[in-house]
């Protein structure tokens, strides 16, 4: 078989498209590769919407964690200590245990303009329940990333700010939000490639694969355990991690090249 | 472990508990606890030394030198440390032997890869066949100490390199001023500045390395992850005490202890921070008073 | 080992005349020491079960000193051709797949066939929905290719949690680990659908470069198939369950 052959096959085997049975004998480097490749799909989607809902709720909760209001403050800073203080493999573990506790059962919600069901059983499938995990948790972490941040804003800038007569509302965002991401960006591009990393945690601790449709080391555990010869799919995998991680860096430094553009 | 446990069947209630949580395995739970802690002992040292190996690399002017320094930081941390353990403490162990028999067995006439098998003698065994399991328990334990300062010392290399840099250039200015070589400005002007500089990255890095210590049971080390898991498990009547699905249960004990333990590190690491801040003129050292307008209480500051 | 029950055991001096181990090094036993009656471990922290004492009937007729090592399912073969252990003795079924990367010895307990479990009062027709199997066993590859909706988890304990909580429909692994959990269920679970045979009987897993111990060990399960101290321990372990040995 060639190789173009198994890419259509197995290229989209991830999210359930293509040929059902995974390889089980004579597997070739490019099984390996393209299965390993395709379970990264998942990869990359927990670390896109984790981050980019994270990024919103992580900036809420930093400024809440900064508000002189005791009931802004202490929730949000008993939130950053929970899911900072632990390790993500527990909370994955301790969060898929409380959801499989859920009735089984679709609750109507009632919109005015439409009424949608919400499936609780959608709550224990990695693409939600593992993604609510990975969202609470960079949310915590950027959040305290953005706090040490803020206060590291210079007091002239906002001294400045006052002189001129600007509201509290108008110095959060123009001054401090702004700022705030500048001084942040290089450790909120650590924490981005970390929370890509953990995405490797899903499917190898608590949540189940479902018809074989796992993340990259989903398969390249699957791979490992047909060959018995740990040393051809980890390195696959470890590669594309690698290249992944390389992008991250890239996006985040045009990214960052934007927020100093006019220093 | 007391007298009365001898017949659990009859026992309830207090004394069911006091004879269930006694059993050899629950201390071998309690035990699992000083892995974590003697995982965290001997990789810090380590990590340090790799962090300034891959630091000093990186500044190296020596080619290669530089090259390998940056590839060891940039690799390694481009990889989810889950993955990197799953292959490289075997490929680890099976690299020791092949050197020992190499250099021990040098007469030896049979290949070391037979087919799948990786064969080496008797003697370049590491530990030997024949060694009690506790040595082969704490082989086996150095092996993961070994793969996590891998790891992590690429990422104090790296917090070191940035360090070392940051030192202000008006200081090494000074000592080119002085007439030092650059091994003196290195040794003594960047080194001793860059803790300062170093410090939150190196504090992060610790709040982090003690959350990767659960992955310990990947590396086939017993530890606090694999006997909650062990015990909480199911048991039928086969076992002495059995008992229903308690994994959640032991599971949330690991989560406080983890919660305890970053805890700690928090308060220790904000206390060292505010002495090494002091006077230097970072917004740490200097943000004494406060407008009305941001709140910052000196307690809560944490340089992620 | 000493002299005097070297010459005893008269069949098996061929086989250490030539041997690796003849020095009386130890023999390190892996097992999984999760997959009761197989192998668990028990209360007070020991492995146990009825491989830990099938295996040291063999050690001792065999002369051997062993010692018995936990490793993790997934990684229980590469860690064997690497050495760091000399058998797999963890309820492993001989499979062609596995006997090219190892090889095995005469099985010591018979093909078991595996079952599906639900929740007490389900149908039969579970066993075409969504069933949850162990990753990487012969039961997910089953399952997979049944037509069912495979669920994987990484340990049977979880397989079973997923069916007391409605996961999954059903669990499918092997017979003797789910007929001691069906009886613990107070009727909570039980059998459903036809046991289905995959697999073949369990053996020992042990080096292909390791013939020696092959030979050994296989001499040694004849003795206890020929004296009928292998059936008495299945049967011990395994609800009386009488085998041809």
């Amino acid at each position: 078989m060639s190789c173009l052959q198994t890419l259509t096959d197995y290229g989209l085997r991830s999210i359930g498209q293509g040929v059902r049975g995974l390889p089980k004998s004579d597997i070739t480097l490019c099984d390996q590769f393209v299965l390993i490749g395709s379970g990264m799909i998942w990869n990359v989607y927990f670390a896109i919407i984790a981050l980019f809902f994270g990024f919103f709720a992580a900036t809420a909760i930093a400024f809440a964690k900064n508000s002189p209001q005791a009931i802004l403050r202490v929730p949000s800073s008993i939130f950053i200590f929970i899911l900072r203080g632990s390790p993500l493999f527990i909370q994955f573990f301790i969060v898929y245990e409380t959801f499989v506790l859920f009735p089984k059962i679709g609750i109507d919600l009632n919109l005015i303009f439409m009424e949608i069901t919400v499936e609780t059983r959608w709550l224990t499938r990695a693409w939600l329940g593992a993604l609510i995990v990975l969202f609470l948790n960079t949310t915590a972490y950027s959040a305290q990333i953005f706090y040490g941040a803020i206060q590291s804003v210079p007091l002239g800038d906002i001294e400045a700010a006052q002189a001129l007569g600007l509201t509290n509302k108008q110095i959060n965002k123009r001054i401090i939000w702004p700022t705030m991401l500048r001084l942040a960006w290089a450790s909120y591009t650590n924490e981005a490639i970390f929370l890509f990393h953990a995405t490797a945690l899903v499917f190898f601790s608590s949540f189940p694969a479902w018809q074989q449709k796992g993340d990259a080391l989903y398969y390249a555990s699957y791979f490992a355990d047909k060959t018995f010869n740990p040393f051809v799919p980890y390195p696959i995998i470890a590669m594309y991690f690698i290249i992944f991680t390389i992008i991250i860096i890239l996006i985040f430094n045009s990214i960052n090249k934007k927020l100093n553009k006019h220093l | 472990m007391f007298d009365f446990c001898i017949d659990p069947q009859n026992l309830d209630g207090f004394y069911w508990w006091s004879c269930y949580l006694t059993t050899g395995k629950h201390i071998s739970f309690y035990t699992s606890f000083f892995v974590v802690f003697a995982l965290l002992i001997v990789t810090v040292p380590l990590i340090l030394l790799f962090g300034f190996l891959g630091a000093i690399a990186r500044q190296s002017r020596i080619y290669p030198i530089r090259i390998f320094g940056i590839t060891y930081t940039s690799v390694v941390r481009g990889v989810p440390d889950i993955i990197f353990f799953l292959f490289v403490p075997i490929a680890l162990d099976q690299g020791i032997e092949y050197l020992r028999h190499k250099f021990k067995c040098s007469e030896w006439v049979e290949p070391i890869r037979q087919g799948n098998d990786f064969v080496v003698c008797q003697i370049a065994k590491m530990p030997m066949g024949s060694s009690d399991q506790w040595i082969h328990d704490t082989y086996g334990f150095f092996l993961a100490a070994l793969a996590f300062s891998i790891v992590f010392g690429a990422f104090a290399a790296n917090t070191i390199n940035g360090a070392i840099n940051a030192v202000p250039p008006a200081q090494i200015e000074t000592g080119v001023a002085y007439g030092m070589t650059r091994k003196q400005i290195f040794i003594r002007i960047q080194l001793p500045q860059m803790w300062a500089y170093a410090l939150p990255g190196l504090s992060n890095l610790w709040m982090i390395l003690i959350k990767a210590t659960p992955l310990l049971f990947l590396l086939g080390v017993q530890d606090i992850v694999y006997w909650a898991r062990e015990l909480g498990g199911t048991k039928t009547a086969r076992f002495t005490y059995p008992h229903s699905d308690w994994r959640l249960g032991y599971f949330i004990v690991l989560l406080v202890f983890y919660l305890f333990l970053s805890w700690v590190s928090e308060i220790f690491f904000n206390k060292l921070t505010l002495k090494v801040s002091k006077g230097q003129a970072t917004l740490n050292g200097t943000v004494g008073g406060t407008i009305d307008y941001i709140s910052v209480s000196d307690d809560e500051v944490r340089n992620s | 080992m000493t002299l005097t029950k070297l010459i005893t055991g008269a069949a098996l001096i061929a086989a250490f005349a030539s041997s690796a181990f003849a020095d009386g090094h130890t023999i390190r036993m892996g097992t999984e020491g999760a997959y009761p009656p197989y192998n668990f471990v028990n209360d007070s922290g020991e492995v146990d079960g009825f491989e830990r004492e099938v295996g040291d009937e063999l050690c001792k007729r065999a002369n051997l000193t062993c010692t018995w090592v936990v490793n993790d399912w997934d990684s229980i073969i590469p860690n064997l051709v690497s050495s760091n252990y000399d058998t797999i003795i963890a309820g492993m079924s001989i499979t062609a797949e596995r006997d090219e990367v190892i090889d095995f010895t005469a099985e010591y307990f018979p093909a078991d066939p595996s079952t599906y479990v639900a929740l007490s009062g389900a149908s039969d027709d579970v066993t075409g929905g969504i069933v949850a199997a162990q990753t990487s066993t012969i039961q997910a590859a089953y399952v997979a290719d049944s037509g069912a909706t495979v669920v994987e988890f990484a340990t049977p304990e979880e397989t079973v949690a997923a069916v007391r909580n409605g996961e999954a429909d059903a669990v499918l692994a092997d017979a003797a680990y789910l007929s001691d959990i069906v009886k613990a269920s107070n009727g909570e679970l039980s059998v459903v659908g036809k046991p289905v045979a995959i697999g073949g009987g369990i053996g020992m897993g042990i080096r292909e470069s390791d013939g020696d111990l092959k030979a050994t060990m296989n001499t040694a399960i004849a003795s206890m198939k020929a004296d009928g101290s292998l059936a008495k321990l299945i049967a011990k372990w395994f609800d009386g369950r009488s085998v041809e040995y």
